[in-house]
């Protein structure tokens, strides 16, 4: 499989990521490089192989439907590169 | 002082409990052990002022008769765990000033057992590498150097900076994370004991995630006892953790009787690889011949997916941490670099907030991950993992373990393999496979190479079967007699 500057970007945004011009041609071949070398999963039979769901053999507990944890938003947010009155602060989002 | 920093958990167990060292005597020679210790980068944030009132208030439970399992014995933290108050950085300049406001499950459980906390241990950013060169605080010195050769080497990764810290006698023990061999290979690479117990038996909570579904926390000490110890203090079931396992944690230590007598060990052909290095084969032979002497019987094995086990993890794992790491958006923690929309905003930290390997991994998960990949990547890495799984299984129906190497090489230069990211990566050929299946596995220092650095022998068991891991193991340590130390030590 062979990832072009195209793709590259394409998947940078959706990561959100920023991927500089002057880098993208380089990270274009390393995961070309990557990807060709996963390829390699494909030899493989796996018809009618149950994915994994669960790494060791148990069920999932569940608990009460009930609130068990909060009250404290001055402890979540304490460490915000910017918080006011309990809340994150963000960029504009509304136009 | 040197002599009490160089001391084993057990040994240090001994003197305290006897009264002829106190926990405060202990913490002040490791502090000065670790302050000795600066060039080799092992700690992001040390802890003197905090280890010394953790050391102070140890010694009051001692005199009241209150004493835990590891009451008073100084350990390093690696600075994945998030820790109330103290510093966490994941090894990434994304998290630039995180001070967690509460205490990952493990390190509570260590905290409540007596322990006492030296410092955060170096890491690769967010534990994704096997050299701890892409730290964003720089990459650890292996305490090991080559004879006749001073250039400075890895100690693997990536808890790196944990097993450099254990090995060059700065802490009596440290806590790693293993997600496809990142406690087993610095441990091979260090010449200490690294344990990665089942999925489960540990409480991810807390731990800054990378894959979920792999991530397992465990001990990194000198001896496989000291291993065993450790691992009863920080294994718990976890309401908090929907894939702890909630079952009764064994005395580990109770399990190392030394009898491995009509014990059945499986040598898996599959890890006759290529390109191993005639050293390592040869160790593998003699750990062979040890386990027999000792009255097991080896046996030929077959995993036949073995070598499908690399490539399916790296779609795995990054498909994990793409998700996992979606977190980091410079909106809740540490940094964030101004943007003109939400958008950009998050495209600029993200930007400057990772490295280059977890850039290239998150990228390769969305990848993977994206519309009209999914099936022929993410969902064909999942059945192959239920093969991988299914061939353990199997050999588990007649061996009661499996011996392997840990790593395919001892350690590198620092700097090498850099440019070659799937290099790289093979260093974690024979962690890998068991990583996948959720199984528990030791490193134990088992030799030496010809440049004269440690090298490792592996064993794994069954799931929630660490102690026959260790009762082979500590044969294992017994034949080696593996009494070697680093070229660098800090007392």
């Amino acid at each position: 499989m062979s990832v072009d500057k195209d793709t590259v970007a394409k998947i940078a945004r959706l990561a959100r990521i920023r991927v500089e011009d002057s880098q993208s041609e380089a990270l274009a071949g390393e995961l070309s490089n990557i990807l060709g070398w996963i390829e390699q999963l494909s030899e493989l039979d796996t018809e009618g192989v149950e994915p994994m769901t669960s790494v060791v053999s148990m069920k999932l507990p569940l608990r009460d439907d009930a609130v068990t944890d909060g009250g404290y938003p001055e402890e979540v947010t304490a460490n915000a590169p910017e918080a006011a009155h309990g809340f994150y602060a963000v960029p504009k989002v509304v136009e | 002082m040197a002599a009490l920093a160089d001391l084993t958990i057990a040994g240090a167990r001994g003197l305290l409990g006897k009264g002829e060292v106190s926990a405060k005597e202990l913490t002040e020679a490791h502090i000065t052990a670790v302050e000795a210790a600066r060039p080799l980068n092992a700690f992001i944030t040390e802890t003197p002022e905090k280890a010394l009132e953790m050391a102070e208030a140890s010694d009051k439970r001692r005199a009241a008769g209150e004493a835990g399992l590891l009451e008073g014995l100084p350990i390093g933290m690696k600075d994945l765990f998030c820790t109330e108050g103290v510093l966490t950085t994941a090894g990434s300049h994304i998290l630039d000033g995180f001070h967690p406001t509460y205490e990952s499950t493990v390190s509570r459980n260590l905290w409540d057992a007596g322990a006492v906390l030296l410092g955060k241990t170096n890491l690769d950013e967010f534990a994704m590498g096997s050299s701890n060169m892409t730290s964003h605080y720089g990459g650890v010195e292996n305490p090991w150097r080559k004879s006749g050769d001073n250039r400075p080497l890895v100690p693997g990764g990536s808890s790196g900076g944990s097993a450099s810290a254990v090995a060059a006698r700065c802490a009596l023990g440290a806590t790693g994370t293993d997600t496809g061999g990142s406690i087993r290979q610095p441990a091979a690479f260090c010449g200490i004991v690294g344990m990665k117990p089942t999925y489960g038996r540990c409480s991810r909570w807390g731990i800054v995630a990378f894959a979920s579904s792999l991530d397992q926390a465990g001990p990194m000490t000198r001896t496989v006892r000291d291993s065993a110890i450790m691992l009863r203090a920080m294994a718990s079931y976890d309401p908090k953790d929907s894939t702890s396992v909630d079952r009764p944690v064994p005395d580990y230590e109770a399990a190392i009787t030394g009898d491995i007598r009509g014990m059945k060990i499986g040598i898996p052909k599959e890890y006759r690889i290529d390109a191993m290095p005639e050293e390592i084969d040869a160790l593998w032979q003699q750990g062979i011949q040890w386990l027999e002497a000792a009255g097991a019987e080896t046996v030929e094995i077959s995993l036949p997916h073995t070598h499908y086990a690399l490539p399916t993890y790296y779609i795995v794992a990054p498909a994990e941490a793409s998700s996992n790491l979606a977190r980091y958006d410079g909106v809740r923690y540490g940094l964030r670099e101004p943007g003109e929309s939400l958008d950009e905003m998050y495209e600029a930290t993200r930007g400057k907030g990772f490295g280059a390997e977890v850039k290239r991994r998150v990228l390769i998960g969305t990848y993977v991950l994206s519309a009209g990949y999914y099936d022929a990547y993410y969902n064909k890495a999942r059945k192959v993992r239920s093969l991988i799984a299914r061939d353990f299984a199997k050999a588990y129906e007649t061996v009661d373990a499996i011996l392997a190497p840990t790593a395919p090489s001892p350690a590198f230069g620092m700097g090498d393999k850099m440019d070659d990211p799937i290099a790289m990566y093979l260093n974690d050929v024979f962690t890998v496979p068991a990583s996948l299946a959720g199984l528990p596995g030791i490193s134990v220092p088992a030799g030496l190479s010809q440049d004269g650095l440690p090298l490792g022998l592996q064993i794994l068991g069954r799931a929630f079967d660490e102690e026959t891991v260790y009762r082979v193991a500590g044969v294992l340590e017994e034949a080696a007699a593996f009494e070697a130390k680093p070229t660098f030590l800090a007392a």
